[in-house]
Order: structure tokens, then sequence, then C-alpha cells
């Protein structure tokens, strides 16, 4: 059996699978549940400052993006942060911890933007004997523009700022929450480390709209007739989140902070995506809050039997395995030749591959072959470039085939090369380096 | 204990050949009666065979299509149906343009998404049967959009040209007449529909088994149609002769023959018209007509003879009014059967037994009633039926025929029209020997009788007769 357990920014948890910090961690209730279903560890939702707690609107919280049959693609919310008292929740944190001294216990928190409001808050916490703290500065609505969540994640100062507040005034770890809604996610990644930060977690939500009631014309969801942008989570961000992932561990200067992965998981594969491209941890709310807690039992089976497979016996056997397979455009091998393959004995004939090449693409798939419907790569034609594979209903009916060294492109003419070649020596690049003898 | 199949009869004891011969008092009178089962059993064995999809089930299974290139479901509808476009915005929750695209091509889609052999039509060749296993269910998703959009006037759907002035008169109003009908309307012209029965719809009213279009489907279906305004429907107007043509060839533009089949093969064997044998299609009707199933009698044990859908129909519906034994017979194999493989499952799992390669020769009677059918047993050899020598009898109670019908030849006598195998030959777009004069449906040369060909052929003719009226006008002027 694998072993399933981290430790991460120095806290252990029995496997990486931790709750973020969303309504499923509000309070001790739920986290206890959560923590008898097997999860690694959680993320107390967002704790502010002492005093009236925020409160929340009294209509539709969420909004989603659906297939038609109703599988979830994409989740958005407009929940602020807790909305009950600070002593309760650090009551809570406090007898739950006791309860599950295993278990990963971090706290997510969001003061004003002063130094005061940390250095008061952060001894409440850290009394709890809760693991580390986790700063919330990438909630995309209601608390930015009350100057706190991600109008602190935008601006890179701040966030080393009151990183640094927090490594002064508390002897834990400390995670920097990043928010997606920014331009180059280097720069708050940066200003995190810069900061003293023991790891980062991202992403946070995105900005978001669901869409609009087409028989009243106002945006949705609603409350009172209007609506407000939310945060966009759930399985459609995921490839948005792992780009950030992968560009923080390639970026020469946050190389090696720790990062855990938030953003669409909802099963191992997900889990395996963020970890391979360095995550040492993920976190996870949307699957839970469609399925419940006992979801994290596939996810801890199928990563475990995954490595069982692949012969891993701890996360960091294959922790950052693809990483470095991420690379700039201009570094890929313009000498490497992929034609599509369509097996016909899996092929059904509904000819998407042949419509969207045909309409959309090089022309490169057949209709009919003898006056049969028959569909076929047209290798003088292809480009390799996968729609057909995206589009085909088969799995494994259509495949991308490498050409081997000394075959011939039909579509070129050319015999392919056994060195790789790419544009920043390329004859069409007027920015081209020479090249060497 | 009932018999329960055929019995050999070289040493059974000889019936005597009513017909021909009177015979003895019967020892049991024939077992027919109404109202075999309870009350409440009637209104469930006659309700919707597949009721509608929910709207979550519609949407589900419309996700299953994979709206594909050039699709052999569309190719394989003979309205040419364009199912990817219609499916789609199902998903879309575009029920009008659902229906549109529908109804543009089919304006009885409502009927054939019922109706249709689907298993040998556009869910044959669904390219998900290849993947899955399994077809999307066409029929299924044409009828959740079809009716979704009947109380809405189909003049929303289908809207009409100006006015051209010109009357067209159809006779018939089954499918083939009425899709012509609604062709003409479209078209702008005034039509005038003539039926002898006391109501339209043709075999959609009469033909077809209740469990298919429940819910007096056939008259909901006609009158939404009729709502599309230029169409007068003359009921209770029989076509007899030449000369009655040849009137309603001078006050209309043209016409349109939609006659149907009116008449029933006979058997040609002796006891044929013994009290007891009915022919299947006036038992269809029957039922159809009879608002309390419970009122029509039923044999205890009955002998279907024949292969095809009719058939079937009659003998499902046979054991769903509480017949004991339903025996249906076919004199070839069960690959040369008109009706397709799903309508033979249909029949057996009602409990039907299904006999092949066994022809009537005999309708066997007792006290004037049939009381039994003796048939020789056939084989298929040198490329032609043959018997085998060996005979069985089934004992029945009501014996039903259903062995095809045909036009009545004699009442065309003398209108020029030129019949071969006893149809109307006419070309595809239904022009006869006769100009002005144009023909569809089943009582046409070719096709397989099905519903969904005579709404084609009323469609082409549509277009066809408003064709010719548009050249000769055009020459006029």
């Amino acid at each position: 059996m694998a072993d399933l357990r981290t430790t991460f920014a120095g806290i252990r948890s029995p496997n990486p699978f931790w709750l973020a910090s969303a309504p499923p961690t509000d309070k001790a209730y739920n986290v206890h549940r959560a923590f008898e279903a097997g999860w690694g560890g959680v993320v107390w939702k967002t704790l502010g400052e002492e005093g009236p707690p925020v409160v929340n609107v009294n209509g539709p919280r969420y909004g989603a993006l659906l297939t038609p049959d109703r599988k979830l693609l994409g989740f958005n919310n407009i929940e602020l942060i807790t909305d009950r008292p600070l002593q309760l929740n650090l009551q809570e944190i406090r007898e739950i911890k006791r309860l599950w001294p295993d278990r990963a216990m971090v706290v997510s928190l969001m003061v004003p933007c002063t130094e005061a409001a940390w250095k008061a808050i952060l001894p409440m916490v850290e009394d709890t004997g809760c693991d580390g703290i986790e700063l919330n500065f990438g909630c995309p609505h209601g608390m930015s523009e009350r100057g706190m969540g991600a109008a602190v994640g935008q601006v890179p100062e701040y966030i080393e700022m009151v990183t640094r507040w927090c490594k002064q005034f508390s002897r834990l770890p400390v995670i920097v929450k990043l928010t997606p809604n920014i331009t180059d996610i280097r720069l708050p990644a940066a200003a995190a480390k810069r900061g003293g930060a023991d790891a980062v977690s991202l992403i946070n939500t995105i900005n978001s709209i669901m869409g609009v009631d087409p028989a009243t014309l106002t945006m949705s969801p609603v409350t009172g007739g209007m609506g407000s942008h939310g945060g966009y989570c759930g399985p459609a961000v995921k490839p948005i989140a792992l780009n950030m992932v992968a560009e923080i561990g390639r970026s020469a200067t946050t190389a090696g902070l720790p990062v855990s992965g938030i953003g669409g998981i909802g099963n191992w594969r997900d889990a395996l995506d963020y970890i391979a491209l360095g995550a040492g941890n993920v976190q996870v709310c949307t699957a839970a809050m469609v399925y419940g807690f006992k979801i994290v039992q596939e996810m801890t089976s199928g990563l475990s039997d995954y490595m069982d497979s692949m012969g891993f016996k701890s996360i960091e056997d294959f922790r950052g395995r693809a990483l470095p397979t991420v690379t700039d455009w201009q570094y890929l091998n313009l000498n490497a030749i992929s034609k599509a393959l369509i097996d016909q004995d899996s092929c059904i004939q509904c000819g998407r591959c042949h419509i969207a090449c045909e309409d959309t693409s090089h022309q490169a798939i057949t209709s009919t072959k003898d006056g049969q419907r028959h569909f076929e790569v047209k290798d003088d034609e292809c480009v390799g470039c996968n729609l057909c594979v995206t589009v085909c209903p088969v799995p494994e009916c259509i495949t991308l085939r490498t050409l081997a060294p000394g075959e011939v492109d039909a579509r070129t003419g050319q015999t392919v090369s056994a060195n790789p070649a790419n544009w920043t020596t390329h004859p069409n690049n007027p920015m081209r380096k020479p090249v060497a003898a | 204990m009932a018999i329960a199949g055929p019995q050999p009869t070289s040493t059974a004891a000889p019936v005597v050949l009513a017909a021909t011969t009177p015979s003895a008092p019967p020892a049991t009178a024939p077992d027919i009666r109404p109202a075999r089962l309870p009350a409440g059993h009637y209104v469930q064995a006659f309700a919707d065979a597949a009721p509608r999809y929910s709207r979550s089930q519609a949407l589900v299974e419309a996700e299953r299509c994979l709206y594909c290139f050039d699709a052999p479901c569309t190719t394989a509808c003979p309205t040419g149906i364009d199912v990817p476009s219609f499916i789609r915005r199902i998903a879309d929750d575009n029920l009008r343009g659902a229906a549109r695209t529908i109804l543009e091509s089919n304006p009885l889609g409502g009927t054939c998404a019922r109706v249709c052999p689907t298993e040998v039509l556009c869910e044959q060749v669904c390219v998900r049967t290849a993947q899955q296993g399994k077809p999307v269910e066409i029929g299924r998703l044409q009828r959740f959009a079809v009716d979704a959009v009947m109380d809405q006037p189909i003049s929303t759907l289908l809207p009409r040209a100006a006015a051209t002035g010109q009357r067209f008169a159809v006779v018939g109003a089954g499918p083939a007449g009425l899709a012509c009908a609604v062709g003409l309307a479209r078209l702008g012209h005034q039509v005038d529909v003539f039926d002898a029965r006391p109501k339209g719809g043709g075999l959609n009213e009469y033909g077809l088994a209740t469990y298919k279009t429940a819910g007096n489907f056939a008259q909901a279906e006609l009158d939404w149609l009729l709502g599309i305004g230029g169409i007068t429907l003359h009921t209770g107007w029989r076509l007899q002769d030449a000369a009655q043509l040849a009137t309603l060839r001078a006050d209309h533009a043209a016409v349109y023959l939609a006659l149907g089949l009116d008449r029933v093969h006979d058997l040609g064997v002796p006891g044929e018209h013994l009290a007891g044998v009915r022919d299947a299609v006036a038992f269809i009707a029957d039922l159809r007509q009879a608002p309390d199933k419970a009122t029509l009698p039923i044999g205890r044990r009955v002998v279907v003879i024949g292969g095809g859908m009719t058939a079937v129909d009659a003998a499902v519906q046979s054991k769903l009014l509480g017949a004991d034994e339903v025996h249906m017979v076919y004199r070839r194999g069960p690959e040369q059967m008109g009706a397709s493989q799903a309508e033979q499952d249909w029949a057996l799992t009602h409990g039907v037994v299904l006999h092949h390669w066994l022809a009537p020769e005999a309708v066997l009677g007792a006290g004037g009633h049939a009381a039994g059918v003796r048939f020789a047993r056939q084989r298929w050899a040198d490329g032609r039926l043959q018997a085998t020598g060996t005979h069985e009898t089934m004992a029945a109670d009501m014996v039903l025929k259903a062995i095809g019908q045909k036009l009545d030849a004699a009442l065309l006598a003398g209108t020029g029209l030129a019949l071969q195998g006893g149809r109307i030959q006419a070309d595809d777009d239904g022009r006869t020997a006769v100009p002005g004069l144009f023909a569809g449906g089943d009582c046409r040369l070719g096709g397989r009788d099905l519903t969904v060909e005579a709404v084609q052929d009323g469609k082409r003719a549509a277009l066809a007769m408003h064709a010719a009226w548009a050249a000769q006008a055009h020459a006029a002027a």
C-alpha cells in the first residue's frame, strides 16, 4: 500500500486531501463529520476580526454551470467569510483539533489591512492549537469591496506586508492563498515569498457571472431582483489553476515554494495533475459540496491504487515529475511531426471528425471512399492538431502518431529529422539565434 | 387445461367443415364474451405503450445524440427529418424550434413518432448502437418535441403563403391525404379533403392499436393540423365512380387520391364466412372507436392469421381484452414477416404465441360458428413456398384475418388510371397517367405501407401539384 501521508509547510496530515476554506469547514459539526469521512485536513472557513460578524444575503448564494443531465461543471458563490462570532469559531477549532490530533487544522484569516488588526487576531488563533494559518487574499466578492480578500491579493506589496506581519506576530506556518484575478500569478507568489510565507495555495475563485434568465432578462442568480458577480470554481477552472501552479513552479523566484493546489479537484486524477505539477497537497470544496464528505474515500482509494500500480511509495515519489515537461512555446520541437490516425474498427461513423476538420481546420479527413461513408485522415493535409481526437466520441478511436525520424511528412514532403529544432533558431524567426555549428 | 398450441390432426377426431357441410351442434358453444377481465383492467391495459418523456428524460436522451455529420438517421427517415437538429434543439430548450424542424419535413410527426418502426428506420442506423449497443431513442424524442407544441396553433410554426385562390381536392383523410392537404395549405391554396368515414384520420384513427396513439391522439392531431387554415374536411363522402371523380377534377386545380386500401384479402379457404371469423382491420377499428373496451366481445381462444403489423395489433389487443390464448400464425418464416422484430417481441411479451410456416387450409366449424383452423405446414423449397403434406389444427373461438388489404379496383374503372398489382401506378411525386390526378399513400404502387411513407407521398405530391398548377398559370400568363 502506498503511503499517502504528507508534510506540507511543516504540517502533517494522513493524506493530501484537505477541505478548502469554505462552507464545508464553517463549524465543528461539519468538520467533525469531514474527519470521520477521512479528510486529511481542513482549512477552517475564514475568520474575520472580533466584533459583529458579517452578514450574508438571504437569497441564493450559489449558481452553477450544469450539463443537460445536471452534472456540475462550474460553481459560483457569493458567500462571505464566516458569519459566526469569532470566539465561537475559535472555541470549536480548539475542540476539534483536540479530538482529531492527527489531522491538519489550518485556520483561514481575513482582517483589515492594518498591523493592529493582524496583531490582535493572531495570538487568539494560535492559542487554539491549530497547525497553521492561511491568509485569504483571494475572496473576489463582497469582502474585496471592503479592502480585504482579493483587494489585498491584487497588490503584491500588500501581500508582502501582511505576510510579514503574520510571520512576525505568530509562530505558525503561513500559507498565502492567491487570487487568480490578476495578470501574472508569479508576482503575488513572489511577494508572498518575500514576506516570508511558508507556502502559497491557489487558486481562489474567479470573478464570474453565471448567466441571464431568459424570461426576466436579469442576471442569474439574483437576490431581490439584483445580482452581483461571484467567485467561480469547480471542474471548469482546473486548467486555469494548473497553469498557475506550474508558472510558480517554473519561475526562478518562486520555484520550490510549497504550493497547495486548489481548483476543480473531484477525483484522484485531478489531484495527480496538481501534485505532478509540483503541488504538495490539494484542497477541495466543490466536489464535497456536490457529493458530500464521503467523496474523499474515492479520492484516496484512487490515488493509492495509482501509486501502487506505478510503484510509488510516497507522494514525494512523483511530486513535480511533470513540471520539467512544461516549457515556453518557443522551445517546442518543431521537428516533431504528428498525424492523426483513425482506427476503422472502433470508428462508429458519426463523422464529427470530418466536419470539425472540414469546416474549421485543415480539410484533412475524408467523408466518403468509393462512394461509401468513410472517415480517413489525409496525411498530406493533416497537421496533427488534435481537434479530431478531441471531438471523437469514442475513446482511443483517433490517436496521434508521431512520425519516426527518416519518415517523410506527406504534407510537406520533407523527411523527419532526428534533431530537435525550435522557434529560437527557425529561419522564419527574425529574432532567431545563430545555430551552433 | 386448455389446448395450448397446434395439434396434429392426422389422428385427431375430424372436425366437419361447416361452410360446406352442416355440422352437428357443438358440444360447447363458442366462448366469446365481453368483460373477461376486471373492469379496472382495461384503461391500464390500453394506455400509452411508451409514455411521453419527462423533460429530464428528454434532456438526458438528447445528450446522447452526437450531432452526426450527414446523419444516417436523417437519410433513413422517409420524410428526411433533420434528426440531429431537432434533438439539439430539445437539448437547447428550444422546443418550438425542434417541433418546427420535425413538422416542416413531416406534418404528422406526432403520429410517426408513435407508430414508426424506428428500429428499422432512423434508430436502426444510429451510430450510438455501434458504440453503446443502444440507439438514441429518436421516436420518443420526436414525440416529446411535437407534443410540447400542440397547445399552440400550428400556424405559428408552419405559416401559410399568401392566398392563391386555387382549390385542390384530396380524397382520403389518412396520413397521405392530410400531409398533402397541409402541404397545399402551406403554399396558400384552399383544399377540400373528402373521407368516407365519419371521422378523418384514416388508419391513424381506425387502423392502429389503441396503445400506440392513446388519448384520442389521432383526432387531436387532425384538429391541430386543420388549424393551419384553408382545409375543409368533408366526412361521410365516399368515392364511388369515375363520373364523381371527373366532377371533382373539374371543380379543382388537381385531385390527390389517397384512398388507402379498404378491402381485406380473403383467405380463400372453406369456412371463411363462418360466424366468429372477422377481418382484423374491422376488429381494430371497433377497438379504437369503443369508449369502453370492456364492452368488446373477445374469444377465449383467438387465432390471428397474418404476419404484419395489423396482425400484431390484433393479436396483442385480443390478449389485452382478456383472451386466454392468442396464436398468431404466418405462412412464412420470421424473417419474412411484415412485423418488425420489435413488433414480434412486443407480441411475445404480451403472451401471444407466434407460429411460422403454417398456411390456413380451412376454418373448421361447429354449429355454424368457427371452432378452429386447420393449417398446412409449409417450407421453402425450389425457390417457392411448398406444402410439406403435414397439417396442424388450432382450436379457436375467434379467427382474425390479417393477410393484407387491397384497393377496390372497381371504383376506378373508367378513370384512366393504370393499376398494377391492384394499386395505382404513379411516380414518386404522385403523378398518374391522368393529368391533374395524383395518387399516394397505400393505394399507390410501391413502398412498405408505412405511415411515414404515406406522409412523404403526400408531402411530395403537394409540391408537384403546386408546381404543375404554377407552370400552367405561368404558361397562361
